[in-house]
């Protein structure tokens, strides 16, 4: 039972975290149409300007400002002189230019920082861990990234459904060229949807550092999953977003606990053991084949 | 010129370069010029599949080395058990390619068949994401295949071996290479120009015209990704024996990234485009890591470049010959 919950925590904190990721992706897809493979990147870079600005100047709060400004800016730079000449390109070419932005990206850090991993250690008001309640202690770092998932989620929907901003975002996200007609300042509003985007991942960047390494492929592997999220969600609706990180962080980590103990239950270890990697790694994908049976454009479709 | 000709035409000569360049470089001392031109072919293979399903019906598949991998596995990792002397489900095995690359093949095309049953419930931006998931669920699997080398892949003690034509020659293995794209390049153009193939350049250019002319889409769009896998599957077979090597690297998404580039460097729904795609992406990466470690810094901005301006590609205005869609 306190492993039960304990996995249910992993998995809320996971989920919060792919949350704070897939929320930027899906606005900048709903509002743009653009596909942007280079969110991961930016992920990465929050990652590494929050890392080494905590071993410049030991205060976790400069390597949080310095993670989301760094970030966003990135992500400014990359809108400017990329993405803002793709928005009404087939989505082909954006995936070709988000890509090649990628391996730049990968390669120009390698270069700065160089190829070994960098390690950030957690902050010390976030060290150690809270006794949920008798037998189950919980590390702080891992509450904190729950809450800030939780803050964002709220900050959000306050922004979109309660501003002008908002607004207009989601006007823009159901048809472009009306909101353009009426006189919105569409470059403004991409610019800054963009840029959001861009500093939530950030913001996810400096938070996971901790818990992992921070290294260049970092961001991959999180993009990955982070489209199997809204994927599954519905592309474009930050409700879907939600809801899909929330289902995949719990899918992976009850798989991760409960998984190998059913295979070796049922079969000779030496297969369930690789048979239980698999599938554990697998488990995502299986999940949204599940959906996509069902629901082909997810569980909260934008757009009908 | 009409457009046929203009297709036979590019086809001659690029048939002929290929045909004479190993002969060429075999005068000068470059040994690295016959595995060069090997790598383009077999990569030519692949493109000219994706080909026929992103430039003739718009689905933008960003997965497709997920087939590419299968193909090589299934032919290394038969070709292991049967030099350990297992037997697999009680069949003893054997090496000769006229029995496994069939299977390879069978392999990809029912991973193509779940797989763009799964996919083409969707269209556009989902299609991209949710091809590129699986494929990034099929490099997990075969990254946590630690029999077969997990991560660091699966040496082939030897190539396959073929009736009368000698692979481990690499003069006869890049012949059979050409041979095996011709036919393909062949058998592609038959079907864009076949019934089946004008309905499915129908749906690319409207889906509900054709949807309200009596076609049922999904049967055409699904038959076409199988055969578009089967291309790139024995792309993967060739690359396992040529390389005689596989590893989960071959079915990475900057592998299908790779593929996309390509496609789209030489010209969409062109066929022969990508061959040339090909050619001169791998020339390039070849001229690149002889000159930096660090290739991508180029590489990347590159891809960029492509994308912004790089509409038509090579070929595509010449051989689509001012034809608009």
């Amino acid at each position: 039972m306190i492993l039960f919950i304990e996995q249910l925590l992993n998995g809320l904190q996971y989920g919060a975290f792919l949350f704070l990721l897939a929320s930027g992706l899906t606005l900048v897809f709903g509002i743009m149409g653009v596909i942007n493979l280079t969110h991961g990147t930016f992920y990465m870079i929050g990652a590494y300007c929050g890392a080494l600005t905590v071993a410049l100047t030991g205060s976790f709060f400069m390597g949080l400002l310095a993670a989301m400004a760094g970030a966003g800016l990135y992500g400014l730079l990359v809108e400017s002189a990329v993405v803002r000449w793709l928005y009404n390109r087939d989505h082909l070419y954006q995936v070709l230019a988000t890509l090649g932005l990628i391996l730049f990206t990968n390669e120009a850090v390698t270069l700065i920082v160089g190829r070994a991993p960098i390690f950030m250690n957690i902050p010390d008001f976030l060290s150690g861990s809270v006794t949920l309640f008798p037998g189950l202690a919980y590390p702080l770092m891992r509450l904190a990234l729950i809450v800030v998932g939780l803050a964002v989620a709220l900050f959000l929907w306050l922004l979109v459904n309660h501003t002008r901003f908002g607004m207009l975002v989601r006007a823009g996200a159901d048809d472009r060229q009306m909101v353009d007609a009426l006189g919105v300042n569409m470059r403004w509003l991409y610019m800054s949807v963009f840029g959001l985007g861009a500093v939530l991942c950030g913001l996810a960047g400096v938070m996971a550092a901790p818990l992992l390494a921070v290294e260049i492929a970092m961001g991959e592997r999180i993009l990955i999953t982070t489209f199997v999220v809204i994927v599954i969600g519905g592309v474009g609706s930050i409700r879907g977003a939600l809801v899909g990180a929330m289902l995949v962080g719990m899918v992976d980590s009850l798989g991760r606990a409960y998984v190998p103990q059913i295979l070796t239950a049922l079969l000779p270890y030496s297969v369930a053991d690789t048979l239980a990697a698999g599938l554990v790694s697998a488990s995502i994908y299986v999940l949204m084949a599940f959906v996509l049976l069902v629901r082909p454009y997810g569980l909260f479709p934008a757009r009908s | 010129m009409s457009r046929f000709n203009r297709f036979t035409l590019t086809g001659l000569v690029m048939l002929a370069l290929l045909i004479i360049a190993p002969v060429v470089i075999a005068q000068t001392d470059w040994s690295g010029g016959l595995p060069l031109l090997t790598r383009i072919v077999i990569y030519a293979l692949a493109v000219v599949s994706l080909d026929l399903i992103i430039g003739y019906g718009a689905l933008v598949s960003f997965g497709h080395a997920m087939f590419f991998s299968l193909g090589g596995y299934v032919v290394a990792v038969l070709l292991h058990h049967t030099n350990m002397g297992d037997t697999i489900f009680g069949w003893e095995g054997t090496n000769s390619a006229l029995l496994l690359w069939p299977l390879a093949l069978l392999a990809c095309a029912l991973l193509g068949l779940v797989v763009g049953y799964l996919a083409l419930k969707t269209r556009g931006v989902q299609f991209i994401m949710i091809t590129l998931a699986f494929a990034q669920m099929v490099y997990f699997v075969l990254v946590s295949l630690q029999y077969y080398g997990g991560d660091d892949g699966l040496m082939m003690d030897m190539r396959n071996t073929m009736p009368s034509i000698q692979l481990d020659d690499p003069w006869a293995f890049y012949y059979l290479a050409l041979t095996l794209l011709v036919v393909w390049v062949l058998f592609c153009r038959l079907i864009v120009n076949s019934r089946f193939g004008l309905v499915f350049q129908a749906l690319r250019q409207s889906e509900r015209r054709a949807v309200n002319l009596g076609v049922n889409p999904l049967p055409f769009r699904l038959t076409a990704f199988v055969i578009s896998a089967v291309g790139t599957g024995l792309a993967g077979i060739l690359w396992a024996n040529y390389a005689e090597f596989v590893t989960p690297d071959m079915a990475t998404w900057a592998k299908s990234g790779e593929f996309l580039a390509i496609v789209t460097l030489g010209g969409l729904g062109t066929l022969l485009g990508p061959i040339a795609g090909a050619a001169v992406f791998i020339g390039l990466e070849q001229i690149l890591t002889i000159w930096t470690e660090h290739w991508m810094i180029v590489m990347g901005p590159m891809l960029v470049l492509i994308a912004l301006f790089g509409q038509q590609g090579m070929l595509g205005r010449y051989l689509k010959g001012g034809r608009h869609d």
